[in-house]
Parts: structure tokens; C-alpha cells; sequence
């Protein structure tokens, strides 16, 4: 049990890898999300652009993605990784799972924050002579704002869970920490400083982002 | 200024719910500088009416025209253009919670493209002709139900529209909010030399701020007309809402006799005929008086006892010189031509509404 001094920097590493894969891929589906749940809520039927088809379509492949286990995806995903990355090992390669996997989840979630948005503001600014995509910049997605950031602070823990078992099959981070160490060596304290700190994280994550909202509901 | 041709709107069959005519045949003419309303029980067809005439409703079929424009005609970019002549305010303000009063007043002007610095100058002047210049930087919940609508209108009047319309802009207003914003309505309307549309329910609304008015039924306009004529033609639908007729006696002998007061036509020739030159006992019974468009309308219910059949042919003479004074029956005043047309709107709303009315925070 004198091994600390050794694990600990590599604890430090793996927790690094687990905030940069889960930090690039948060970044990634928020710019492929906040726009794929923009389309899923203004094709609606009686949205600003109604669009059926195109509407049924986005719904299919959000729910495909949903439905489907993470641990799955990440199998069936391994050939588009290394198309992109050029191999499936290593936290970069998690990062194409990773955002492919919370994509659908956030633009469900962006989809329905902006519902909530009250249909009465979108006519009214319709009505001085706006432009869709005026509507969509300048109320839509102001007004729905905090709850956006809610959203966000939902899909980034659920990255980070995603992300320690994309370390089950070699994709670093703490996840694969956990299992190397903790599992493989039957060293079940280490799984639990692992636990913890993966809890820390996503406790941090989620006061920040609960702070953030709040801030931006209120002021 | 207005003007609706032949208007129908028909909302499809959905699974819920069958096909639904809104407006059957509308046409309805405003003019110039005009304060019309549009009265109506709810589901007549009067919201759908008012969100035509900026076309956030196309009709099924008719044309729809402002200021010399068929916005009817024009494809997407014209009407959006069009848009921006005609303000419009709602029952719940429609305000950005994500901005601030000057900022809601401001977004109108971001989206016509208005340089920063006349964007706030032109904010500054409008907060301030509607009473709010110290409120700039408040957020609409910080804001009263009054001071909201108030927002709104400025933000309504920002493009310098020439058209200003008004959806049950009162409806969720307490007695005194809705006095200021009617105040600031009829103010701003002969400053800027506004057309308005207003559409309610409230009776009260029409008779302070209208110069003309009509009633919806059923997808039909019914009635209608400026107030002074409209309250002088003894069979309007319109006139008997606007002011209602006196109660009258459940019992009593006599023939009842209604007179109609205006400015126009005294009363005082009718009861010197009735009691002096034909010597009938004349008895008031039952009276009410409203000021309508600035002006006094009473109905007075006389009974009238002692006739020997030289009361009616006494009545067509009157009516011949121009007072409006006729028979009328206990316990049914006066006709009422749409009686059998789904619900009718409640007579006196305002009575209510003081009870039932907090100053919504919303």
C-alpha cells in the first residue's frame, strides 16, 4: 500500500485525460447539438418552420443514437474514429464516441428548452417584421438561455460517465484508470479514489452550472 | 386605412378537433386616424381578426389591405416589410424576459437595422412618452402588469408604424392599469396620428376609447359602425352592449316607453309632449347612462299610464322630429338579433373584474 507516490501522478494524468476528452467533446456537441435541437423544435408541426419530413427524419436519427447503450456505440462507431483520429486507443479517439453519443442526448434537451419558450414572444417578434433566424438569434435561444446552460451541465456529466467506460476499452482517462488498477490489480482503493474523484468533478461541475443558470435567470 | 375584403379564415380538421370557420366573410373598413374596436363574445373570431390584418394568419381567402398595400399579394419579404408599419400589443405583453425594458423597446429597432446611437436615442424618447424613463434597465418581472403593456407599446410604436394594433391589449390588467394604458393609448393615437384596432371583450374599453365599433359573432360582423349612429339606431346589437337597457318593472300597468338620450337629442320635447300636451302620467322607472367616445348616452324607461290610443301615434311623431323614444315590453327590452348565436358576452365585465382583477405579475 506504499504505492501511492507512484500512482498518484498517474492519477493526476488520468484525471487530466478525462477532463480534456470530456471537455473537447462537450465543446463538439454543443456545436453540432445546439443546432441539430435549433432544427428538431422549428420543423415542428406549428413551429416557425414546419418541415415534417425533415422533422421526422432528425427525430429518427436522435432517437437511434439515443437508444443505443453507449458501450455499443462505441463499437460501432470504431470504424468512423479511425477515419478521423486515425486509431480508436487513446482519449482523442474517444472523443468522436464521445460526441457522437451526447449529440442527440443535448439536442433533445435544447429541444425542449426552446419549447418552453412562450409562442407569444416568437409572434410578437414576427410581427414587427422579423426574419426566422432573427427569431431563432434573438429570442429562442436568449430566452431559453439558462435552461440551455441546465441542459449543457446535464450532458457534460453524462460525458463524463460516458468517458469512464469508454476507458473499459482503452480509452484512457480515469475509467480505464479504475479498471487497469482498480480492477485488474483487485485494488479496490484505488477504484474508490477513483469514484471519488469522478465525483468531485461532476459535483463541481454541477454547482457551476447550476450557478451559471441561476445567474443568468435572475439578473 | 384597414381594410378587409370578403375575409375567411378556416382552420383544418386536426385530430382533435373538426374544421373550424373563424371568419366567414369579414369585411371591415378603418379609416384613417381612426380608434375602431372589435367587440365580440371569446371564440367569435375577433382575435383571429386582429392577427390577419398583420398577416400572422393568412386568411383562407379575401384580400387584406393597409395603407394602400395588399399584404395579401406580397411574398415573404413584402409582408415582413409591411409588418413593420403596423405595431401590435397583446393580453400578456409578449416581452423578452432575457432583456431589459430598454432592450425590449430596442429589438424592433436591432432588427430594421437602426445605427447604435439612434437606437438609443430613439429608445430614451419612446421609455419617456410612455412614462417609464426611469425604468430603463428594469427586466419585465421587475415590472407591474401596467408597466409591462407600457413596454410594450413603446416597443410596438418603435419602427414608427402607422398602424397600431391592440389584442385584449386591457384583458389582463387591473381597473386602474387599464385606465392608464387606455390614457396612453388615446395619447399616443393623436400625437403620431396612429390608426387603431382594438379588439376586446370588455364593453367598458370600447366605450372609453372608440371612435367607431363592431360586433362579432360567430365568424360574422353583426353590428357595427360609429358609436354616436350606432347608438341611435334603436335595433343595434352593438348599442344594447354598449349601453345596456334599464331594467324595467316585473309588474305594473301602463305601457313602458323607451327614450334614448344624446347629445343630439334632448329628452325634454318628449316628456312636455307626453305629460303636458296629452296630460299622461309619466313615471321614471329605470334609467342608465354611460359616457361613450366623450360623449353622454342615457336610456331612460318611462311608464306611461292613462293612454287612450293617443300614445303611439304621439311616439311616430317624436320620432319623426328626431327623438329616439319607442314602446318597448317588461322583461324584454329591446331585440336582440343575435340571442340564439352561442354564448353572448358577459353585460357588465368590468363589475366583475374589479372583484376578481390582482394586478397580474407575469
Amino acid at each position: 500500500m506504499n504505492d501511492w507516490s507512484r500512482i498518484a501522478p498517474q492519477l493526476v494524468d488520468a484525471t487530466g485525460e478525462t477532463l480534456y476528452m470530456v471537455g473537447v467533446a462537450t465543446a463538439l456537441t454543443v456545436l453540432l447539438g445546439v443546432p441539430l435541437g435549433v432544427l428538431l423544435t422549428i420543423t415542428a408541426p406549428g413551429a416557425l418552420a414546419p418541415h415534417p419530413l425533415v422533422n421526422r427524419l432528425l427525430g429518427l436519427v436522435v432517437n437511434l443514437g439515443r437508444s443505443l447503450p453507449f458501450i455499443i456505440l462505441l463499437v460501432l462507431v470504431a470504424p468512423v474514429t479511425r477515419g478521423i483520429v486515425g486509431t480508436t486507443i487513446g482519449s482523442t479517439a474517444t472523443i468522436v464516441p464521445l460526441t457522437i453519443g451526447a449529440v442527440p442526448f443535448l439536442a433533445r434537451l435544447v429541444e425542449t428548452s426552446l419549447r418552453e419558450v412562450a409562442h407569444g414572444k416568437v409572434e410578437a417578434t414576427l410581427a414587427m417584421g422579423a426574419r426566422r433566424r432573427d427569431v431563432v438569434r434573438t429570442v429562442l435561444l436568449p430566452e431559453a438561455l439558462p435552461s440551455l446552460v441546465a441542459g449543457v451541465t446535464v450532458t457534460v456529466v453524462a460525458l463524463i460517465s460516458y468517458s469512464a467506460m469508454a476507458g473499459a476499452i482503452g480509452g484512457g482517462g480515469l475509467g480505464d484508470f479504475a479498471i487497469r488498477y482498480g480492477y485488474q490489480q483487485f485494488r479496490t482503493d484505488i477504484t474508490l479514489v477513483t469514484v471519488v474523484l469522478l465525483l468531485v468533478v461532476v459535483q463541481l461541475l454541477q454547482w457551476a452550472g447550476d450557478r451559471w443558470a441561476r445567474r443568468l435567470a435572475t439578473s | 386605412m384597414i381594410e378587409l375584403s370578403d375575409v375567411r379564415k378556416v382552420f383544418p380538421a386536426r385530430r382533435t378537433a373538426g374544421e373550424v370557420v373563424a371568419l366567414d366573410g369579414v369585411s371591415l373598413s378603418v379609416a384613417r386616424g381612426e380608434f375602431a374596436g372589435v367587440v365580440g363574445p371569446s371564440g367569435s373570431g375577433k382575435s383571429t381578426l386582429a392577427r390577419l390584418v398583420n398577416l400572422l394568419e393568412r386568411p383562407t381567402s379575401g384580400t387584406v389591405t393597409v395603407d394602400g398595400r395588399v399584404l395579401t399579394d406580397l411574398d415573404a419579404a413584402g409582408v415582413r416589410e409591411a409588418r413593420r408599419s403596423i405595431g401590435m400589443i397583446f393580453q400578456h405583453f409578449n416581452l423578452l424576459d432575457s432583456r431589459t425594458a430598454a432592450g425590449n423597446v430596442e429589438h424592433p429597432l436591432e432588427l430594421a437595422g437602426v445605427g447604435r446611437t439612434e437606437r438609443r436615442r430613439r429608445v430614451a424618447e419612446l421609455l419617456d412618452l410612455v412614462g417609464l424613463a426611469d425604468r430603463h434597465d428594469s427586466r419585465p418581472a421587475q415590472l407591474s402588469g401596467g408597466q409591462k403593456q407600457r413596454v410594450a407599446i413603446a416597443r410596438a410604436l418603435a419602427a414608427r408604424p402607422s398602424v397600431l394594433l391592440c389584442d385584449e391589449a386591457t384583458s389582463a390588467l387591473d381597473p386602474a392599469s387599464t385606465t392608464g394604458v387606455l390614457e396612453l393609448l388615446r395619447q399616443v393615437r393623436a400625437e403620431l396620428g396612429l390608426t387603431v384596432l382594438l379588439i376586446t371583450h370588455e364593453m367598458s374599453v370600447v366605450r372609453a376609447v372608440c371612435d367607431s365599433a363592431v360586433l362579432m359573432s360567430d365568424g360574422r360582423v353583426v353590428d357595427g359602425g360609429p358609436l354616436a349612429e350606432v347608438l341611435a339606431r334603436p335595433d343595434s346589437a352593438l348599442a344594447a352592449q354598449l349601453v345596456p337597457a334599464p331594467a324595467g318593472p316585473e309588474t305594473g300597468d301602463g305601457a313602458l316607453v323607451q327614450l334614448t338620450v344624446t347629445d343630439a337629442t334632448p329628452h325634454g320635447a318628449v316628456l312636455q309632449t307626453l305629460t303636458a300636451e296629452l296630460g299622461l302620467s309619466v313615471e321614471v322607472v329605470g334609467g342608465s347612462v354611460e359616457t361613450v367616445a366623450g360623449r353622454r348616452f342615457g336610456r331612460l324607461l318611462l311608464r306611461v299610464e292613462g293612454d287612450d290610443g293617443r300614445l303611439d301615434p304621439a311616439l311616430v311623431r317624436l320620432r319623426a322630429g328626431g327623438a329616439l323614444v319607442e314602446r318597448t315590453a317588461a322583461g324584454d327590452p329591446r331585440p336582440q338579433p343575435d340571442a340564439d348565436d352561442g354564448p353572448r358576452p358577459e353585460r357588465e365585465p368590468d363589475v366583475q373584474r374589479l372583484a376578481d382583477a390582482p394586478d397580474v405579475q407575469r
